[in-house]
C-alpha cells in the first residue's frame, strides 16, 4: 500500500506554492501590451441614466477606450442569463433581462454603466471619475418587507409586486390536517442574515483577442471555467466555444461567490477585440462587496406538528427569498430545489410543505453561498426541532433521536422528493454528544452562573445533499446544465501520471486528494502525479467545484478512467507475460500472473504502451489515457451532529463560543487532513453567520457594511479549538464511497451556535434573537425580555 | 490613490519647513490612517512628508514619575516595553489592544493622537492620566489637546514631538471593541494618582474622548467598583451606528468604568 494513498493525511501538494508566495493568481499575470479597467457603478440603488457624458472622460492621459451600456446595446449581444428556470405555482419564474452594461436604469449600488480602459489602472480610475452619468434618483426597496409591501417601488416592470416565482412543495391541505390533529405545534419566525463572500482573492480577470487566429482567452477567478465558456460564449457574446479559451489559474477561495458569471468577465472579453489588447480588471474590495453575489437573505414561518411522544407528524414552512436586483446564474434553485427539499433534515416528518416567493430588490443579486439552500433548511430545521423540545420539556438529543430515519431505514424516501443514500444518525449524534460531554453541561453551567454568565448548549443535526445530480433529474427541475464530471488520466511513458479534471480547486487541495487516489490505484508515488485543472483548453468538458461535489462527482470520473487504465493495463500486461488476460492480477503497482511469481511494473506496462515494439497491436491501440465522464445516481447526503456551548455576558451581551464539537458523516475519507480543514473552515463561516456577520442595507438601499469597518468577518480569536471527529457509513453509489466535505460546517454551526445561545437566554425570557446575535442585539433582548 | 510628492524629512525642523512649503501637505508616520484615505481617493494632499527617518522622534524614556513615548514610538513598542509595564502598565495594556499586530507595528502614538478617531484607544489614556503633548512648537495638556470628532488643538503644519504621562498610583482601561473594526465601541479609561485624585475618559462612546466626572466624585469618595453601581452615561450626544445604539453606550460606559475600577485592583 503506498504510504500517501487514501486515508492518510498527506500534506498538501498545492501548499509549497502558496506559502512560498509562488501562487499564480489572475491578478499575477501580465500579458504584453496588457491595458487596465475600471467600471464607473451606480452610486445609487435605483435611477434612470438620463445621459452617459464620456468626452472629458476619453481626453484624459492614458485612455485607450470608453464604452457605455449604450455601446453594448448597440452591438445587439445578450444579457447574462440564468442557468436555472424554477416554474412556480403560476408558471416559469419572471427572468427580467441583466445587461452586462446599463443603459437606462441602474437597480443596486454597484451596478455597472461604463468601463474605462487605459494604460494603466491608476489612469482608468482617474478618467473613471470623470465619466459624467446624470442620474434621476428613483425609490428604492432593499428588503423582502418592504419590496412585498402595497405600493413598493418595482424593481422590474415584468415582475409586478417584485415576485420573481412563487414556487411550493407537498400538498398544503394534507400537511394542515395533520396540523389539525397535533398534540402540540411549534411556531418560529426568524431570518437567516444576507452576507457577503468575502473570498480572499477579490474577483480579476484578463481578455485578450488574437486577431491573427481569431482566438479569445479570458483568465478569471472562477470554480467553473467551462460553464463560463459556454454562458458567455453561447448566450452572451455568441462566440464559438472552439475560438474561446477560458482559464481559472490559481483561485483564492470562493465559497460559491465564483460560480457565476459576471458581467465583468463578458464586457472584458467585448472590448478586448474592440481595443485589440489584453485588458486586466481586478475588483477593489469595497467593488467586491457590491459586486459578488451575496448569500442567504430568508424570511421564514415555519410550524412543526408534533404528537404526544414528541413523534414529528408535519412541518409546513414558508420561505420569502431575496434575489437582489437581477436572477444570477443559480440563484432560483438555492431556495427552492437546494433548500426546500432538506426540510425532512435527519427526520421521519411524514407530511411537508414548503412555499417560497422570491423577490426582486435594489440590492446586489444573491446566489449560492457555501451551503447554498441546506444552511437555511437546517438552520429552519434545528431551531424549530430544539424549539419543540424546550416547549414541551423534552431533552433536545432525545426528540430527535425519537424522530431520527433509523439506520436500517436507507435508502430512505423522505416526503419531499429526495431519496437519502445511507447515513447514521444516532452514531454522529452520539459521538458529538460525548466529544462536547453534554452530560457534564449542568455542572459547567451553575459555574459560569456563580461567574455571572449565561451559558448554553445547542445542537445541530444537519444533512446535506451534494454532488448535485442526476443530469437528468436536474434537467427536469430547470438545470439548464448537466451535472457530470469529466476525468482524464494520462500515463506518461515512463508511469508518471497526468490527471485532468473538470473540477477547479480554489482552495480545496485537489491536487494532492486526486494524487493520492491516482498513488494507490497505480501504485506510483504521489510525486510522480499532476493535476490539472482550470483551463479549457487543457481539460475536457467539466462542470466545475461547488457543492461539495469535487470528490463525489470528479472524484468518481477519475475512478471510471483509473478502472480503463487497469484494464487496458493489464491486457498489456498479459501480452508481456504470455499469460491470459483473466489471470492478470494487479496491486501494489505490480502486474502478477495468478499463481505464477510472474510480475511486470506499471511503469513497463506504461512504456510497452508507447514503444509498442512487443506488443498486441491488432488487437489494441497504443497509448495508456483514458477518459471518463461520470453522471451520478443520486445525490450524496453527508450529515452529522455539531454542538455548540456559548457563555453570555449579560452586561454587554457578548456571546463567547466556549465549546464546539462535531462529529460528521462524509463516506470514505481520501485525506482526513484536508477534510478537518474543510470542517474548520465551514464552521469558522457558520459562526460568522451566526455571531458576526450582518449585511446591512438601510431603506434607501445603500450598503452600509460596505468594508470591513462594518462588515465581521469571523477571526481566529473568535473561536475555541474544535473537537471534530467523522464516522463513515460509506455512500453507496459511488465508485469511491465518498460523500462530501466543503459545506458541512457552514450548514451545521449555525444552528448549533444559535440554540446554545437561544438556551442561554431562556433562563432570561428571551425567546427570539435573529442572527448575527451580536452584543447590542443580544443585550437588547435580555433588556427587553 | 491620486499623484502626490514624496519627502523624506530628515529633522523635525526639516519636516515642518517642508510641511509649509507644501500646497497641501500633510505630514505621515506610519501611515495607518493616511494611506487607506489616500488609497480610497478621500484625501487628494500635494505632498507628503515621512516622518520615519527623523531621528530622535521614537523612543521611551523613563524619568522619576514620568514615561515619555516619542511620537513615531509604535504601539508595538509601547506595549511591548517593560519600562512601560513597569512604570504604567495600564498605558502597555492600552497600545496592546490597538487593531492587529500589523498595525501595532507601523502605528504611532503621534498619528493616533493627531487623527483623534473618535473610536481610538490612546485618547482616552492621554486625557485619563493627564498628559501633556509636546510640540515642535510647544506643549498642550490632553484635556486641551482632543477638541472635536477627528479635530486638536494642533495649528496647521505643527508637529507631535512627544508625548509625557505621569505614572499614576493606578490605573486600568477596559475595551469594549467594534465586531468588525475592533476599534473602541466604548473604552473606559480610569486612573487615581497618589493625591488621590481620579479621572475617568472614554473613547468611542461620543464624538470625542471625554471624562466622566460624575463617576470621579463617586469615585474620589470611593474608589470601589460597586461606588458606580447603577451609574451609566448620559445617552444624550452618544454615537449611534449599526453596532451600537447610544443607549448601549451609554449602557457600556457604567459597565467598562466598573471593571476598569476592579481591574485597578
Ligand atoms: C486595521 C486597523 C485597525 C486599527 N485599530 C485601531 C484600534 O483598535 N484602536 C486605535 O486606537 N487605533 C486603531 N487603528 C489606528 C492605528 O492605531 C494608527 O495609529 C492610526 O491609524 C494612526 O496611524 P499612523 O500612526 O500610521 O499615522 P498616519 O496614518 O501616518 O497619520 C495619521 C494622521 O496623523 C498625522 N500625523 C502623523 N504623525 C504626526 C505627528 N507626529 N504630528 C502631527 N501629525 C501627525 C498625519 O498627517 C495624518 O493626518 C487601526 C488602524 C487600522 C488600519
Amino acid at each position: 500500500m503506498p504510504k500517501d494513498g487514501i486515508g492518510a493525511s498527506v500534506k498538501r501538494k498545492e501548499d509549497y506554492r502558496f506559502i512560498t508566495g509562488q501562487g499564480a493568481y489572475t491578478d499575477d499575470i501580465d500579458r504584453p501590451g496588457q491595458s487596465y479597467a475600471v467600471f464607473v457603478r451606480s452610486p445609487h440603488a435605483h435611477a434612470r441614466i438620463a445621459s452617459v457624458n464620456t468626452a472629458a472622460a476619453t481626453a484624459m492621459p492614458g485612455v485607450v477606450k470608453i464604452l457605455t451600456g449604450a455601446d453594448y446595446a448597440a452591438d445587439g449581444l445578450g444579457g447574462l442569463p440564468c442557468g436555472w428556470q424554477v416554474t412556480g405555482k403560476d408558471g416559469p419564474m419572471v427572468e427580467p433581462a441583466h445587461p452586462p452594461l446599463v443603459a437606462d436604469c441602474v437597480r443596486h449600488v454597484g451596478d455597472q454603466v461604463a468601463v474605462v480602459i487605459a494604460n494603466s489602472a491608476a489612469e482608468a480610475r482617474d478618467a473613471a471619475e470623470a465619466v459624467v452619468v446624470d442620474y434621476q434618483p428613483l425609490p428604492a426597496t432593499a428588503s423582502i418587507e418592504t419590496a412585498m409591501a402595497a405600493g413598493a417601488p418595482q424593481v422590474h416592470d415584468e415582475a409586478p409586486g417584485n415576485l420573481c416565482y412563487d414556487w411550493e412543495i407537498g400538498d398544503k391541505a394534507d400537511v394542515d390536517a395533520v396540523f389539525a390533529g397535533a398534540h402540540h405545534v411549534t411556531r418560529i419566525e426568524l431570518v437567516n442574515n444576507r452576507l457577503v463572500p468575502n473570498a480572499i482573492e477579490p474577483r480579476a480577470a484578463i481578455a485578450e483577442y488574437d486577431r491573427a487566429t481569431r482566438e479569445y482567452t479570458l483568465y478569471t477567478t472562477s470554480q467553473n471555467p467551462h460553464v463560463i465558456r459556454l454562458l458567455m460564449g453561447a448566450f452572451v457574446l455568441q462566440l464559438p466555444e472552439h475560438r474561446l479559451r477560458v482559464v481559472a489559474p490559481d483561485v483564492g477561495g470562493g465559497f460559491g461567490s465564483k460560480i457565476f458569471h459576471y458581467a465583468e468577465e463578458a464586457v472584458l472579453t467585448w472590448a478586448a477585440a474592440k481595443v485589440a489588447r489584453p485588458i486586466k480588471w481586478t475588483a477593489e474590495r469595497s467593488e467586491s462587496f457590491v459586486t459578488d453575489a451575496h448569500g442567504r437573505d430568508h424570511v421564514t414561518i415555519a410550524e412543526l406538528a408534533l404528537d404526544v411522544d414528541g413523534k414529528f407528524l408535519g412541518l409546513k414552512v414558508d420561505t420569502k427569498a431575496n434575489m437582489g436586483a437581477y436572477l444570477s446564474t443559480f440563484a432560483p434553485c438555492v431556495p427552492t430545489y437546494l433548500y426546500a427539499t432538506l426540510l425532512a433534515g435527519q427526520y421521519t416528518t411524514p407530511k411537508i410543505w414548503c412555499g417560497v416567493q422570491a423577490v426582486f430588490t435594489h440590492t446586489v443579486p444573491v446566489d449560492a453561498y457555501r451551503g447554498a439552500g441546506r444552511p437555511e433548511a437546517t438552520f429552519v430545521i434545528e431551531r424549530i426541532v430544539e424549539t419543540a423540545a424546550r416547549e414541551m420539556g423534552l431533552d433536545p438529543a432525545e426528540l430527535r433521536r425519537r424522530n431520527f430515519v433509523p439506520s436500517d431505514a436507507f435508502p430512505y424516501q423522505t416526503p419531499v422528493a429526495l431519496v437519502y443514500d445511507s447515513g447514521d444518525y444516532e452514531g454522529t449524534l452520539a459521538a458529538a454528544l460525548a466529544a462536547a460531554d453534554y452530560d457534564g453541561f449542568a455542572a459547567r453551567q451553575a459555574e459560569a452562573e456563580a461567574r455571572g454568565k449565561l451559558r448554553g448548549i445547542g445542537l445541530s443535526a444537519y444533512i446535506e445533499a451534494c454532488g448535485i445530480a442526476p443530469s437528468a433529474v436536474a434537467g427536469s427541475l430547470g438545470a439548464r446544465a448537466g451535472l457530470y464530471e469529466c476525468g482524464e488520466v494520462r500515463v506518461h511513458p515512463t508511469g508518471s501520471v497526468t490527471f485532468f479534471t473538470g473540477a477547479h480547486s480554489h482552495g480545496q487541495g485537489h491536487e494532492t486528494t486526486f494524487a493520492q487516489i491516482i498513488a494507490e490505484r497505480l501504485g506510483v508515488d504521489i510525486d510522480a502525479v499532476e493535476v490539472v485543472h482550470g483551463d479549457t483548453a487543457k481539460i475536457p468538458f467539466g462542470m466545475g467545484t461547488y457543492g461539495s461535489r469535487s470528490l463525489a462527482v470528479g472524484g468518481s470520473a477519475l475512478s471510471r478512467a483509473l478502472d480503463k487504465i487497469e484494464t487496458k493495463a493489464k491486457r498489456i500486461a498479459a501480452h508481456l507475460m504470455e499469460a491470459s488476460e483473466t489471470d492478470i492480477e494487479f496491486s501494489d503497482g505490480q502486474f502478477t500472473v495468478a499463481g505464477t511469481d510472474k510480475s511486470v511494473g506499471f511503469g513497463d506496462v506504461a512504456l510497452t504502451a508507447y514503444v509498442p515494439h512487443n506488443y498486441p497491436i491488432e488487437e489494441l491501440e497504443p497509448g495508456l489515457d483514458e477518459t471518463a465522464f461520470y453522471d451520478p445516481a443520486n445525490f450524496t447526503f453527508p450529515a452529522g451532529c455539531h454542538v455548540c456551548e456559548v457563555e453570555v455576558d449579560p452586561e454587554t451581551g457578548r456571546v463567547e463560543i466556549v465549546n464546539f464539537a462535531a462529529s460528521d458523516d462524509f463516506g470514505n475519507v481520501i485525506n482526513p487532513m484536508i477534510v478537518e480543514g474543510q470542517v474548520h473552515g465551514g464552521i469558522v463561516q457558520g459562526v460568522g453567520q451566526a455571531l458576526l456577520e450582518g449585511c446591512v442595507y438601510g431603506e434607501d438601499g445603500q450598503l452600509a457594511t460596505g468594508s470591513y469597518m462594518d462588515y465581521t468577518m469571523p477571526r481566529a480569536d473568535d473561536v475555541p479549538s474544535f473537537a471534530v471527529s467523522t464516522r463513515t457509513t460509506p455512500c453507496p453509489h459511488n465508485p469511491l464511497g465518498v460523500k462530501g466535505c466543503g459545506e458541512a460546517g457552514a450548514i451545521a454551526a449555525p444552528a448549533a451556535v444559535m440554540n446554545a445561545v437561544h438556551h442561554a437566554l431562556g433562563s432570561r425570557g428571551v425567546s427570539r434573537i435573529d442572527m448575527p446575535a451580536t452584543p447590542v442585539r443580544v443585550w437588547r433582548a435580555l433588556n427587553a425580555a | 490613490m491620486h499623484n502626490f510628492t514624496y519627502h523624506a524629512a530628515n529633522s523635525v525642523a526639516d519636516a515642518a519647513a517642508k510641511v509649509a512649503d507644501g500646497e497641501d501637505a500633510v505630514l505621515m508616520a506610519g501611515g495607518m490612517t493616511l494611506l487607506p484615505t489616500l488609497k480610497q481617493r478621500l484625501a487628494q494632499p500635494s505632498d507628503i512628508i515621512d516622518l520615519a527617518g527623523v531621528a530622535g522622534l521614537s523612543g521611551i524614556r523613563v524619568e522619576g514619575g514620568t514615561v515619555t513615548v516619542g511620537a513615531m514610538t509604535t504601539h508595538d513598542t509601547v506595549a511591548n516595553s517593560s519600562e512601560v509595564a513597569a512604570a504604567i502598565p495600564a498605558l502597555a495594556a492600552v497600545a496592546g489592544h490597538i487593531g492587529d499586530p500589523q498595525v501595532r507595528n507601523r502605528g504611532t502614538i503621534g498619528g493616533s493622537i493627531a487623527n483623534n478617531d473618535p473610536a481610538a484607544d490612546y485618547p482616552a489614556a492621554l486625557v485619563g492620566l493627564g498628559a501633556t503633548v509636546c510640540t515642535n512648537r510647544r506643549e498642550i495638556a490632553a484635556g486641551d489637546f482632543f477638541t472635536s470628532m477627528f479635530e486638536t488643538a494642533l495649528d496647521e503644519g505643527e508637529i507631535v514631538t512627544s508625548v509625557r504621562f505621569p505614572a499614576p498610583e493606578t490605573a486600568a482601561y477596559m475595551k469594549f471593541p467594534n465586531p468588525a473594526s475592533r476599534y473602541a465601541i466604548v473604552g473606559v479609561f480610569v486612573a487615581r494618582t497618589t493625591g488621590g485624585s481620579v479621572r475617568v475618559a472614554v473613547t468611542g462612546a461620543a464624538g470625542c474622548v471625554y471624562r466622566e466626572t460624575a463617576m470621579e466624585t463617586a469615585l474620589e469618595g470611593d474608589f470601589s467598583p460597586a461606588a458606580l453601581d447603577g451609574m451609566t452615561a448620559s445617552a444624550d450626544d452618544l454615537n449611534e451606528d449599526i453596532h451600537a445604539s447610544a443607549e448601549y453606550r451609554a449602557h457600556l460606559v457604567g459597565v467598562m468604568a466598573r471593571r476598569a475600577v476592579a481591574a485597578c485592583g
